[in-house]
């Protein structure tokens, strides 16, 4: 993720959680809602991030059990960028890690990686 | 929480094996893969490793059972061993390259000082057709598969006894090199072999069950429903590094032959099953 991106989304997130407070914005919303879809296609998607082979995900099928399931994302990951960062490169938190580093090997764009952490953290 | 445990103990223990700061004997990585796959997998008898995913896999073990009742590579044995029974063109045959008869395949892999390179069972083969004359045969599937097939048939009950001479330094530097492949990550997805099967041995990836490296050379060549007829050791190397997105290297060529040696020294003691059927 590029700096400017970065400050972007932060922006983002500071944005919507202050007129969360106030109002509920039904545009942004909705908008959300399709991030998280395109990212929970690129989640399952074999050819993607293929995320099922190793983890459980509620709905999803055949799953492996190579990494713990993927729940109560919000919970755990309080921070979204550690979250991102896990799935950009897990070699970083653990250097034996048998997980993919999506990011750092370009398995995944930035725009990918972007929606596939908002799908991720709706766990 | 039990799987738990055995997987931080399996980490520890691989560890140990991989980093290694200072160097390990071949007889000690062989001991500790042992001792970490006896642990993992305690309860499961040391001679049932040759039967790969299925000695762990209870479910996968019964469809397997089923299918070895009538052998899908049974027709690839009996064309081996018309290519063993039928004379080159120059009137000689495999016979002749090999006297002792067909039951070879317990020989390979072995340090052949000579030529100063590991050899194998296909290259043997092969390098038999050619000094009589023949095409080298194509070394991932095709009738490659039916000699070797027919060889390891008669192999069969033979114990893998992968011997690294002492008298030839380069024996052990090919062992050191196809330990150092197995430990490297590399593709795309950056995994190493140990990744799957010595980590995460045991472990699913979607529906497969992660075999343990023990036991991985004793069955080939091998049925495989997925490719739907019998390819050799080294076609499974290249799907595994496929799979990995990592570009294969040659089929019998040095870093897949090393690999080789390597992976069967840590089979050292059990016996020979092949061919094999998986799914
Ligand atoms: C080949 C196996 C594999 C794949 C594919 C994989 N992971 Fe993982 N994942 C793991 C393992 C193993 C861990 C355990 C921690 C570690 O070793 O890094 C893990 C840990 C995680 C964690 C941390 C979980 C926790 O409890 O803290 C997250 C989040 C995660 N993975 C997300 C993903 C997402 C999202 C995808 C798909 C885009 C994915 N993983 C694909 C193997 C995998
Ligand atoms: C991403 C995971 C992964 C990696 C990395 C991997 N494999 Fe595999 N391998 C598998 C799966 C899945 C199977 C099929 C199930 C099984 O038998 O383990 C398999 C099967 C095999 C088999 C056949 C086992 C049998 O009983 O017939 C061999 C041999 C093998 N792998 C060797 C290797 C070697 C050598 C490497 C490294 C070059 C490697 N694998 C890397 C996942 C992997």
């Amino acid at each position: 993720m590029s700096i400017s991106n970065l400050k972007l989304s932060v922006m983002a997130g500071a944005v919507t959680l202050l007129a969360g407070q106030i109002l509920p914005l039904p545009s942004l919303a909705a908008e959300g809602s399709s991030v998280v879809a395109e990212g929970k296609a690129i989640a399952l998607s074999r050819k993607k991030g293929n995320c099922l082979a190793c983890h459980l995900i509620e709905g999803g099928e055949f799953p492996g059990n190579l990494g713990p399931p993927l729940i109560a994302m919000k919970a755990r990951y309080p921070d979204k960028q550690k979250l991102r960062a896990q799935i950009w490169d897990p070699t970083a938190a653990n250097p034996e890690s048998a997980m993919v580093p999506f990011g750092r090997n370009k398995v995944l764009t930035e725009a990918e990686m972007d929606k596939l952490v908002e799908y991720i953290w709706t766990l | 929480m039990k799987k738990l445990l055995n997987r931080v103990a399996v980490l520890a223990i691989a560890g140990t094996v991989s980093m290694g700061a200072q160097a390990t004997t071949p007889e000690e990585d062989r001991n500790a893969f042992n001792k970490l796959y006896k642990w993992r997998f305690s309860g499961v008898p040391m001679e049932e490793f040759v039967n790969g995913a299925y000695a762990i896999d209870p479910i996968g073990r019964e469809n397997w059972e089923a299918i070895e009742e009538f052998p899908p590579y049974e027709p690839f044995i009996d064309e081996g061993e018309v290519m063993w029974e039928t004379p080159f063109a120059n009137g000689k045959g495999y016979k002749d390259c090999f006297p002792d008869g067909p039951a070879i395949a317990g020989n390979y892999p072995h340090w052949d000082k000579e030529q100063g390179m590991v050899m194998t069972l296909p290259l043997a083969l092969n390098q038999c057709r050619e000094a009589n004359g023949e095409k080298p045969l194509k070394y991932k599937k095709g009738s490659i598969t039916n000699i070797v097939a027919y060889t390891a048939f008669q192999s069969r009950g033979q114990v893998t006894n992968v011997v690294i001479p002492d008298d030839d330094p380069r024996a052990l530097a090919a062992y050191e090199n196809g330990r150092k492949f197995y430990f490297t990550r590399r593709g795309q997805l950056n995994f190493s072999c140990s990744t799957c099967h010595l980590q995460n041995t045991g472990m699913k990836v979607r529906t497969e069950i992660l075999s343990p490296t023990l036991g991985q050379t004793t069955h080939w060549p091998t049925y495989r429903s997925k490719w739907g007829t019998v390819g050799t050791l080294h076609r499974r190397f290249t799907g595994c590094n496929k799979n990995i997105r990592a570009k294969p290297f040659k089929a019998q060529g040095e870093q897949y032959r090393n690999l080789e040696y390597f992976l069967t020294y840590m089979s050292n003691g059990l016996e020979l099953n092949g061919p094999g059927a998986r799914k």
